[in-house]
């Protein structure tokens, strides 16, 4: 089991643990104590203050539903979907009477709501909030952004396809041994692109994956490709979405080695800091940036994965500077349950 | 230039990846029982090309598209500009931009894997038809070039746009001011006004400016229209402005 709140394995609780998760919850109710305060104000001046009144009331009462849903994930998930709503409603409403009842107290003054309206909302609110990620889910998740993943993984360069078959076809009266490995490294970068890449897969495979393709493309290249790669930090077992490290290759293959006719040096980092899995990668930047179209459309792929497995825990950032392209990723470091 | 019977074609072969150029060698070297030729040189990217060319006799080029430094787009529009240019045959192993551009102004080219009976047939062609026209070349290129060539005494000479302070149309053809020299070229002011849109700025009828070039702008400036002139920075050359590019100081100021 990847991430919870991943494609098309019928689970339509959000993972409540999830950063991205939390703000949007948050948005929704806090959208509600907006409107909430703008029908109790008596005008427009007052709306401010109430605002804060009520928002004061609810933003604990969510904080501390977030964190209970969060630790209780694993038994709700593994209660079923219908189940798991009428708890989570359940356990709302208690919620909110509570808090209600210690704020009649607190706030003597204010005229309060009954208790029967007071959960009459909670179940409207939390109905929302959960209606809003199963649609969510139902969005991201099945064929079309499936479908979408497929069509833009499979989007190899074609260019790179015929130019190492050229290679090989060169290799093979002078150097057969080279143009036989040659050919079992294409055959590996093949099978992964074509395969079923929906799942996460650990980040040792990617690593290899890359150093195949980098190893096919110095074939045509010789010495204007170099490579250093820093991965002693590397957890192998971390999970990855697939091909999230080969098409940042190649684009650096593509737009920083080929245009240079002294090549150049690639840098690729793989490691663990703060909990989090980084990778970065850097390569020259020659003056002009011809070919951006594809290189746009490989790191808005990669991107789109990226939030699609990890919502906003994930993110991706490149920049140039001083002649050099650096493109930078960030995830949760998840590894396969034992 | 199509070639008389019985001489032996010789054969650049332009490419910046090793194996491809040595795959190109084998298949020269296997249908060369069919087809008498010499191969005279490789160059690595279009300026080696150039150079080749000013160096030795070619007659075709096999010419590689993506290079790094000067691509073959470029180098070929150089080749075009010379009295008898050497036949090219373009190689690609897959540019879906070229392809097109190449298709709508039949202009041939082979794809890569090279097959040695495609390259033989386009051999054959260069013997029996008409060079690839220097418009088809410029209509099929989609991006500007980074040189403009000066064909002297039978040479290729570039001049990088970097360099060009200023063109000037005068008569048939138009003169090329860098800092130190200049040159004549047999192009068209409003081709190269359209292809280097970015880089110059027309000042007048007859007249192209570098926009990195100018340093400022002078009023009451005789034989100007307009009662303005450029400064060119490193020559301190004034060029009038006619009233019609009048707006162009306003522009820069």
């Amino acid at each position: 089991m990847a991430s919870i709140n991943q494609t098309g394995t019928g689970i339509r609780l959000p993972n409540f643990c999830n950063l991205g998760v939390m703000l949007r919850s948050l948005l929704i109710a806090n959208l509600f104590v907006a409107a909430a305060a703008l029908l109790r104000a008596p005008s427009l001046q007052d709306y401010g203050p109430e605002f804060m009144v009520m928002a004061a009331f609810c933003e604990p009462l969510l904080i501390a539903s977030l964190a209970v849903l969060c630790l209780a994930r694993r038994p709700l998930h593994a209660m079923g979907y219908a189940a798991s709503l009428c708890a989570i409603v359940t356990f709302e409403v208690a919620l909110a009477l509570a808090a209600a009842y210690a704020g009649a107290n607190l706030l003597p003054g204010r005229t309060g709501l009954s208790f029967l309206q007071v959960a009459l909302l909670t179940v409207f609110v939390t109905a929302c909030v959960l209606a809003y990620f199963d649609l969510r889910a139902r969005a991201l998740s099945p064929a079309i952004a499936e479908a979408r993943i497929q069509a833009l993984q499979a989007r190899i360069r074609p260019h790179f396809l015929y130019n190492s078959i050229n290679a090989v076809l060169s290799l093979i009266r002078s150097e057969p041994r080279r143009a036989e490995r040659a050919l079992e490294d294409l055959a590996d970068l093949f099978r992964v692109l074509m395969a079923d890449n929906r799942t996460l897969a650990p980040i040792a495979n990617e690593v290899e994956l890359a150093r195949q393709y980098l190893a096919i493309e110095s074939l045509r290249l010789g010495d204007r490709l170099r490579v250093s790669w820093r991965t002693e930090g590397m957890p192998g077992d971390a999970l990855v979405p697939p091909l999230v490290l080969q098409p940042l290759v190649e684009n650096a293959v593509y737009h920083g080695i080929e245009p240079m006719p002294g090549g150049g040096e690639i840098a690729i980092d793989v490691g663990v800091s703060a909990g989090q899995l980084h990778m970065t990668l850097t390569n020259p930047m020659p003056g002009e940036t011809r070919h951006s179209a594809g290189n746009k459309m490989a790191l808005a792929n990669i991107r789109e994965r990226l939030q699609l497995h990890f919502d906003a825990e994930a993110s991706m950032k490149s920049e140039v500077r001083d002649g050099t392209y650096r493109v930078t990723i960030r995830m949760p470091y998840l590894t396969a349950p034992a | 230039m199509s070639l008389a019977q019985g001489d032996v074609p010789r054969i650049l072969v332009a490419d910046d990846e090793g194996p491809a150029r040595s795959r190109l060698r084998d298949l020269l070297d296997e249908i060369r029982d069919n087809f008498p030729l010499a191969i005279v040189d490789e160059a690595r990217n279009g300026k080696e090309v150039l150079a080749a060319v000013n160096r030795e006799k070619v007659d075709v080029v096999l010419l590689d598209i993506r290079m790094p430094e000067m691509d073959g787009m470029e180098a070929a529009r150089h080749l075009a500009g010379m009295a008898q240019p050497p036949a090219i045959i373009f190689t690609t192993a897959f540019d879906s931009y070229a392809i097109k551009a190449f298709e709508v102004n039949a202009i041939d080219y082979l794809l890569k894997p090279i097959r040695a009976e495609r390259l033989l047939a386009a051999l054959h062609k260069t013997r029996a038809g008409p060079n690839v026209s220097s418009q088809a070349l410029a209509a099929a290129a989609n991006q500007p070039r980074r040189h403009l060539s000066v064909h002297e005494r039978g040479k290729i000479h570039l001049v990088a746009l970097a360099d060009v302070l200023y063109l000037r149309a005068e008569l048939k053809y138009v003169t090329v001011k860098t800092a130190e020299r200049e040159f004549l070229v047999e192009e068209s002011l409003t081709h190269l006004e359209e292809e280097f849109e970015s880089l110059f700025v027309r000042i007048h009828r007859n007249c192209l400016v570098a926009r990195a070039a100018i340093s400022g702008f002078e009023r009451n400036a005789e034989e100007s229209e307009s009662g303005w002139a450029v400064v060119i920075k490193a020559t301190g050359e004034k060029l009038p402005v006619s009233r019609r590019q009048h707006g162009v100081v306003k522009q820069f100021r």
